[in-house]
């Protein structure tokens, strides 16, 4: 009655432990994702206003923006602060590219106490490991469609 | 001994002859948090770690069984004793610092159930009169070791469930005054198929309605 075997007693408890659930607040959590996330990407254009001002243009600026946005993440996630911005803005600060840097920060300092090498940058990229594997490939596939076209 | 089902009766009842428990700061504000022997306010526990923490509990709830029930650490003959990381560290390195000898036990959520029926076996046949059955988590290192790292911004969804800090020790005995441990059910595994790492209650649950007795 138990196991893989058993289908049908698997479907009817997995469907139960789902009524059991409490409900997710879906809206409540689209609007603070629409809210924080739309915040980062602000505060993004207005770092990129302040670049073009400097005198940057073209790739130097996309790149500068992105780096600075980068180092915020890192930075707070250092300070502990970007997981509680996380909990409650779900995919708001997890898709921006500040969320990219929280995932490869978070698992640096967790596995710290490992060791410099074969913790912390053994195990840096645990969590965005996938990313970039699936980012290089789709990168590679895209760019040899684009080569034939 | 006797065997009915997958359960055990013993004929000549070990007890519970001492027991203390230590607890971390989220549990302290719960209800279990007024029971503790040590409430902790620092997770850290004064250590550079959460493995040495989850240690260092263990080792202090091993610690105030023993001064609790009025012994020594000459009487206890064994320790039987496991926890949720890679080896057993908390519980290995826990054992290091006890004369006794260790037996090391995995079985996730209830190695502290396993490991003190394994003891009341060993005192009831009169193999052993004293032994110590005690385990020990941690929130923060659990969280590592099977889910995320603690500073990701992921979102945990409202059903999911906190692994405890905290850290049990019993004391048992074949002889003596308290609860007396009369029968044991040995547990199955048994697999629902659910998937959700955040769901612990779920994936455990149905056990306990088909348990044989």
């Amino acid at each position: 009655m138990t196991g893989k075997t058993s289908e049908n007693y698997n479907v009817n408890y997995l469907r139960y432990v789902k009524t059991q659930d409490p409900p997710t607040k879906h809206f409540k959590n689209c609007l603070a994702a629409f809210g924080v996330g739309g915040l980062i990407c602000c505060i993004g254009q207005f770092i990129r206003y302040l670049l073009e001002y400097a005198g940057l243009s073209g790739d130097e600026l996309a790149g500068s923006t992105s780096v600075i946005l980068i180092f915020l993440g890192c930075l707070l996630t250092g300070f502990g602060v970007y997981d509680r911005i996380g909990r409650y803005a779900g995919a708001g600060s997890i898709v921006p590219i500040t969320g990219f840097a929280n995932s490869v920060t978070s698992p640096a300092i967790e596995f710290k106490t490992e060791g410099w090498i074969y913790g912390m940058a053994a195990k840096m990229f645990t969590v965005a490991g996938a990313i970039i594997v699936f980012g290089v490939c789709s990168g590679v596939i895209v760019g040899i469609i684009y080569y034939f076209l | 001994m006797s065997k009915f089902g997958n359960t055990l009766f013993f004929e000549n009842p070990p007890v519970i002859a001492s027991f203390a428990s230590v607890c971390g700061s989220k549990e302290k504000q719960g209800a279990i948090g007024a029971f503790a022997d040590v409430a902790l306010d620092d997770d850290m526990y004064g250590e550079s770690t959460y493995e040495k923490a989850e240690c260092k509990m263990l080792t202090k709830a091993i610690s105030v069984a023993i001064e609790k029930g009025g012994f020594e650490e000459r009487d206890i003959d064994v320790l039987i004793s496991g926890d949720l990381l890679n080896q057993i560290i908390s519980a290995g390195f826990a054992a290091r610092d006890y004369p006794f000898p260790f037996l090391g036990v995995y079985s996730a959520c209830s190695t502290m159930s396993e490991s003190i029926m394994l003891a009341a076996m060993m005192a009831s046949s009169g193999h052993i009169s004293r032994a110590i059955a005690a385990t020990g988590s941690h929130f923060a290192s659990a969280e590592r070791q099977y889910r995320y790292p603690l500073e990701l911004g992921c979102t945990r969804p409202p059903q999911s469930q906190w692994t405890v800090t905290g850290a049990g020790a019993t004391l048992i005995s074949s002889a003596g005054d308290g609860v007396k441990i009369t029968c044991a059910t040995m547990g199955r595994v048994c697999d629902y198929g659910v998937t959700d790492v955040n769901n612990m209650g779920a994936a455990m649950a149905p056990v306990s309605a088909i348990i044989t007795p």
